[in-house]
């Protein structure tokens, strides 16, 4: 050891560690505050088209989401628009049913305030868009929402 | 030193690798992104036994087509994206009281007192083959507009904007700018104009 310590006349003190976990423990309650869990694995396309008179959504317990696009995997399920509901892919004619347990979820007080997030990807074709709305009509659904990205304008 | 006695203190370099652990799988397992929109109310569904739909008067209407080719048809006439918002303001405002703009009825109005409402309605119709992203712009626009009427008549009545109301969450006063500028957007019951695909 001395032989080594010949060359160095001051050897530097290392660096205090001992705070090190405080720092990692508070970027972890922050991440832990300001986040949501994910809901579903995207198994559809999303590029959302972009909006200026948006509004945000309040209270997620009480939205709905419906995900409409192209299968992301090309090669197994085509590239015709599909609907996706929860993790899986779905039909029109799951739509109802799908409003319905998710009524049964939530409290019957609450029920009025079920919003339905559309989640479209924007190349999508509106046919596909006006069946699920049609369906949502008659499943007493009204509250709908086009997510949409925020526009950055420009002044 | 402390006395022979003191308990062996816990080594604790492992806690950072602990809560690294934590933070990663957090990172991971979240997401941040907030959920924005456009929020419509949808139509209850049709009744079996159709009812005469109210007679509206064709200046009171406002129509806005979209074909396949996400072309916009306004009034008979081929328009720009671009130039909706302002075509729809004019509609909807009807400053000159244009025989072919929306009529105006008399309304009592809190704060405003007696004002004149015009009873225009936007009917928008899209074909099956319109891309999501131009109705979606069609939408924006037509809500941009009733919102920048909004937010004039707020700032010349109260001196503040009308989102500002919105947000501080002034209810009579939102309600009133409502009243005077209801957005009345019908959309027609789809249709497959414009040829098939």
């Amino acid at each position: 050891m001395s032989k080594f310590n010949k060359n160095k006349e001051k050897s530097t003190p290392q660096v205090s560690t001992a705070s090190l976990p405080d720092i990692v423990f508070m970027l972890l309650f922050f991440f832990m505050v300001s986040t949501v869990m994910r809901e579903v694995d995207l198994k559809v396309k999303m590029e959302q088209p972009e909006a200026t008179e948006i509004k945000k959504l309040e209270n997620k317990n009480l939205v709905n989401y419906i995900y409409i696009g192209s299968p992301t995997e090309t090669k197994k399920y085509g590239t015709s628009p599909r609907i996706q509901l929860n993790d899986a892919f779905a039909n029109v004619k799951d739509v109802q049913p799908y409003i319905e347990t998710k009524r049964s979820e939530v409290n019957e007080a609450e029920i009025p305030l079920l919003t339905t997030s559309l989640k479209v990807d924007g190349d999508t074709e509106m046919g596909i868009v006006t069946d699920v709305k049609q369906e949502l009509r008659e499943a007493q659904a009204l509250k709908i929402s086009y997510s949409t990205r925020e526009k950055v304008v420009k002044k | 030193m402390a006395g022979k006695n003191a308990p062996p203190e816990i080594n604790a370099s492992s806690m950072a690798d602990i809560a690294f652990l934590l933070l990663v799988f957090f990172l991971v397992t979240t997401t941040m992104d907030t959920d924005l929109g456009l929020s419509r109310l949808l139509p209850p569904p049709l009744p079996d036994e159709i009812e005469e739909p109210p007679d509206i008067k064709q200046r009171n209407v406002f129509e806005v087509l979209v074909n396949s080719n996400d072309q916009l048809l306004v009034e008979g006439d081929i328009m720009q994206i671009a130039e909706l918002t302002e075509a729809t303001k004019e509609f909807v405002k009807n400053p000159a009281n244009d025989v072919n703009l929306p009529e105006k009825e008399l309304r009592t109005v809190d704060f405003f007192g007696n004002v004149e409402v015009s009873k225009q309605v936007i009917s928008l119709q899209n074909d099956n083959g319109t891309s999501y992203n131009m109705y979606i712009q069609v939408q924006n626009e037509l809500a941009r507009a009733y919102n920048e009427l909004r937010n004039e008549l707020s700032m010349e009545k109260f001196g503040k904007t009308y989102d500002f109301y919105l947000e501080t969450g002034d209810k009579d006063k939102v309600k009133a700018i409502r009243k005077i500028y209801p957005q009345r957007i019908s959309e027609a019951e789809p249709k497959n104009v414009g040829g098939s695909r």
